[in-house]
C-alpha cells in the first residue's frame, strides 16, 4: 500500500493551496521584506551589498521557510485530520513526507523567482545566479524536512512559533553556511561544487531520516 | 474480532482517571462509556484507538496487543473524535475522496454514502460553508466508507439535529447487526436496542 | 528479548532510586578527593606556561567543562534512543536531568573560554570555530529544556525531547564541521588552543584528574536530579508511599 501513499497528501496540499492566495503570497512577501531591511539598515553601497548578498538572500529564505512551518500541521491538528493520519493503515512517514513535499513545491517556485530578482537588485554577478538557484533548490528541502520535525513536536503546544524558532535555528546553521558560502564562491568566480556536494549529502541524510522522526513526533504530540 | 482491556490505568497529573479497568467487547456489542465531564472518557477512547499509551495495563485486539499490530488494527478501526477531520478549504466530496484514499477503500462507494447521509445536494460545497450539524454528518459518512469492524466514537451526536441523531442510530444499529463493535462516549440518550448495549460508568471508577 | 527483560529489571524506578541512594555518599567523597588533587596539581604543582604565564591555568576548568558539554549530550542521546526503543522510564528521566547539567557545563565552558580569550587574544569573544559551535551547543540544550517545559504531561515531554536529542546528536558533528569550514574560509589559519600535541606531563595529569572530577560531579548531580524526578513521577506508587511514611516516622 506504500506505493501511492506519498501522493495523497501532496495532492491535498495543492488543492488547499489553490484556494488561498495567502500560501503563495506570505512567504515571498516576508522574504522580500527581510531582504529590504538590509540596504535600509546598513547602507546601499553596491560593494557592501554585493559582498553580503549571499548571506542576506539565504537568511531571508531560511526565515521565510521558518515562518511557514508553524502553520504546517496547525490546521490539520485543529480539525482532527492528524488523528486520522495516525489511524490510517498507510505508513505515516510517507504520508507526512508527501505533505512536506507538497508544501515545499508550493513555496519554492515563487521563492526562486523572487530570490533571483533580489539577487540582481543586490548586485550579485549574473554568473552566480545559477548557483543561488541550485543551492536554494537543494538546501530548502533540508530546511523544510528538519523544520517539519520541529513543527510536529510543537503542534499541540502554546507559543509554538517562538519554540520552533529556538528549536530550529541551531539545526539550520550547516545548511545556511554551505548555502551562502556556495553563492559567495560563485560570485567571486570560484567553484562552488564542494558546498553543493555538502548540501546534497545533507539533503540525502534528511530525506532518509526526517520522515521517520516526523512520524514519531506526530504520534507523540497527539498522545497527550 | 474481540477488543479486550486488562487492568487499564491512566493518570492525568496527580489524579487517577481510571484505575485497573477491565472489560471485553464482543462483536455485535456497543460499549457506552458514560461519566461526567473531565472523567476521562476521551482519554479512554484515545487509548482504545491506540492514539495514546495508558499509564499501565493492556489493550488487545484478537489477543494481540495494540502496539504490536498498529497497521493491521487500523484497517479494522474507524475513529470519530471531537473534531471531524475534514479540511475547511475542501469540498464535501474532495474530503471524502481523500478519506477513501487514506483508508484504501473503493472510491465508488462515496456516491451511495452521500445519498444515505443526506449530503448529496451539497457535495461540491466547501466544508467551511456547511453548518456544524452538516459537518458532523459528513464525519459520520466517513464511518461508512469501506469495511471496518470497530467504531470508536467520541460524542457522535454533537450538533446533530433530531433527524441526524435518528440517522446515526439507524446506521449504528445496522453496523452492529452486521457483526461490528462500537465504543461510544456520550451523555445523551441512545436509541439503540438495549440488548446490544453494555455500559461503563467512569465516574464510578474513582 | 533477554536484554530488554534484564534492562527492565535493573532499570525499575524503585531499584534505581535505592541504588543511587547507596552510591551517592561514596561518590561525593571520591569527588572531593579527586577535585582537591586536581586543583592542587593544576594550580600549584603544574609549571606556568612560558607564553601565557598563569593565565593558562583556566584550562583546568575550561577544557573539562567543554569535554563534559559534548559527553553529556552523547549520554543524553543514547538514553533518548533507549527511552524511545525500549521505553525504559529511567532513560527518560536521565535525558531530562542531563539536559540541565549539560547546559550548565556548556555555559561554564563558554564563560571560561571568554575569560581566557581576554589575555590570549585581547578580546572577550572571537568567532573561533570551537567557541561558536559551543555556543550553538548551548542553544541545542536550551531548546531541549524549553520543549520539555512546554509540555504539560511530563512523560510525553520526555519522549518529545528524546526525539529532539536524537536529531541534535546527528547534527552536532555536522554543525561542528560546517562551523570549522566557515571559520577557515573567513579567517584563514586560526589560533588553536591545544595545538601542541606534547602537553607537559605535569600539566596533563591534573587536567585528567579534573576531567574525572567533573565526570563524578555529573554523575552525582545526575543521580540527585533523577531521584527527584523519579519521586515526582512515581508519587502514587506503593514504594514511594512507603518511603514517605518511613521518613516521616523518623
Amino acid at each position: 500500500m506504500a506505493d501511492f501513499s506519498f501522493f495523497i497528501l501532496m495532492q491535498r496540499e495543492f488543492k488547499i493551496a489553490s484556494r488561498s492566495v495567502q500560501q503563495f503570497l506570505l512567504p515571498i512577501s516576508f522574504f522580500s521584506l527581510v531582504v529590504l531591511l538590509f540596504p535600509l539598515g546598513l547602507n546601499p553601497s553596491p560593494q557592501l551589498l554585493q559582498t553580503i548578498a549571499p548571506g542576506i538572500l539565504w537568511v531571508a529564505a531560511l526565515l521565510a521557510i521558518l515562518l511557514s512551518l508553524d502553520n504546517l500541521f496547525r490546521e490539520d491538528y485543529e480539525d482532527g485530520f492528524l488523528e486520522l493520519l495516525v489511524l490510517s493503515p498507510r505508513p505515516l512517514a510517507l504520508l507526512l513526507a508527501g505533505k512536506v513535499a507538497g508544501q515545499w513545491l508550493i513555496i519554492i517556485l515563487p521563492l526562486l523567482l523572487i530570490a533571483s530578482l533580489f539577487g540582481i537588485f543586490l548586485g550579485l554577478p549574473n554568473h552566480s545566479l545559477g548557483t543561488l538557484l541550485i543551492s536554494l533548490l537543494i538546501g530548502t528541502p533540508c530546511l523544510m524536512l528538519i523544520g517539519a520535525i520541529a513543527a510536529a513536536l510543537t503542534v499541540g503546544l502554546q507559543q509554538s512559533s517562538v519554540l520552533i524558532t529556538l528549536l530550529l535555528l541551531p539545526l539550520y546553521l550547516p545548511v545556511l553556511i554551505f548555502g551562502s558560502s556556495a553563492v559567495q564562491h560563485a560570485s567571486t568566480g570560484l567553484s562552488s561544487n564542494p558546498q553543493l556536494y555538502m548540501l546534497s549529502s545533507l539533503l540525502i541524510l534528511t530525506l532518509t531520516l526526517a520522515p521517520l522522526a516526523m512520524s514519531a513526533a506526530i504520534k507523540i504530540s497527539l498522545s497527550q | 474480532m474481540t477488543l479486550r482491556v486488562e487492568n487499564l490505568t491512566c493518570w492525568r497529573g496527580k489524579q487517577a482517571l481510571f484505575d485497573r479497568l477491565s472489560f471485553t467487547l464482543e462483536p455485535k456489542k456497543l460499549l457506552l462509556v458514560e461519566g461526567s465531564n473531565g472523567c476521562g472518557k476521551t482519554t479512554l477512547l484515545k487509548i482504545l484507538a491506540g492514539l495514546r499509551p495508558p499509564t499501565s495495563g493492556l489493550v488487545t485486539w484478537q489477543q494481540t496487543p495494540l502496539d504490536a499490530m498498529t497497521e493491521e488494527y487500523n484497517t479494522h478501526l474507524k475513529w470519530l473524535g471531537h473534531d471531524n477531520g475534514m479540511s475547511r478549504h475542501l469540498s464535501v466530496i474532495e474530503n471524502l475522496r481523500i478519506n477513501a484514499n487514506l483508508f484504501a477503500c473503493e472510491a465508488k462507494g462515496i456516491e451511495t454514502v452521500l445519498h444515505q447521509i443526506g449530503l448529496k445536494p451539497f457535495q461540491d460545497t466547501l466544508v467551511k460553508h456547511l453548518s456544524a450539524g452538516m459537518k458532523r454528518r459528513l464525519a459520520l459518512a466517513r464511518l461508512m466508507l469501506g469495511h471496518s469492524s470497530l467504531w470508536i466514537l467520541d460524542e457522535p451526536q454533537t450538533s446533530l439535529d433530531k433527524a441526524g441523531v435518528a440517522l446515526f442510530e439507524s446506521l449504528t444499529s445496522e453496523f452492529l447487526d452486521q457483526g461490528g463493535s462500537v465504543v461510544i462516549a456520550s451523555h445523551q440518550p441512545l436509541g439503540i436496542a438495549p440488548n446490544y448495549i453494555q455500559r461503563l460508568n467512569l465516574s464510578a471508577c474513582h | 528479548m533477554m536484554i530488554t527483560h534484564y534492562l527492565h529489571k535493573i532499570a525499575s524506578p524503585a531499584a534505581f532510586y535505592l541504588f543511587c541512594g547507596r552510591c551517592l555518599p561514596w561518590l561525593i567523597a571520591l569527588f572531593f578527593i579527586v577535585l582537591a588533587l586536581g586543583l592542587y596539581g593544576g594550580l600549584v604543582t603544574a609549571p606556568a606556561d612560558y607564553q601565557q604565564g598563569d593565565a593558562f591555568r583556566i584550562i583546568y576548568v575550561h577544557v573539562p567543562a567543554a569535554w563534559m558539554s559534548l559527553f553529556i549530550y552523547l549520554v543524553m542521546a543514547i538514553n533518548a534512543a533507549v527511552a524511545l526503543i525500549w521505553r525504559i522510564k529511567i532513560s527518560e528521566v536521565i535525558v531530562v536531568s542531563s539536559a540541565y547539567i549539560g547546559a550548565s557545563f556548556t555555559f561554564l565552558a563558554l564563560v571560561t573560554g571568554s575569560l581566557w580569550g581576554k589575555p590570549m587574544w585581547g578580546t572577550w569573544w572571537t568567532w573561533d570555530a570551537r567557541l561558536t559551535s559551543e555556543l550553538v551547543l548551548l542553544f541545542l540544550y536550551f531548546s531541549i529544556i524549553a520543549l520539555y517545559n512546554a509540555y504539560e504531561d511530563k512523560r510525553v515531554a520526555s519522549k518529545a525531547i528524546s526525539i529532539l536529542a536524537l536529531v541534535g546528536v546527528i547534527n552536532i558533528p555536522i554543525i561542528h564541521y560546517s562551523v570549522v569550514w566557515w571559520n577557515t574560509l573567513h579567517q584563514g589559519a586560526t589560533v588553536t588552543k591545544l595545538d601542541k600535541p606534547s602537553i607537559h606531563i605535569d600539566m596533563l595529569i591534573p587536567l585528567l584528574e579534573m576531567a574525572f572530577a567533573f565526570n563524578l560531579y555529573y554523575l552525582i548531580s545526575l543521580m540527585q536530579r533523577a531521584r527527584n524526578e523519579i519521586l515526582k513521577r512515581e508519587f502514587n506508587s506503593l514504594w514511594v508511599k512507603k518511603l514517605c511514611q518511613e521518613s516521616s516516622n523518623e
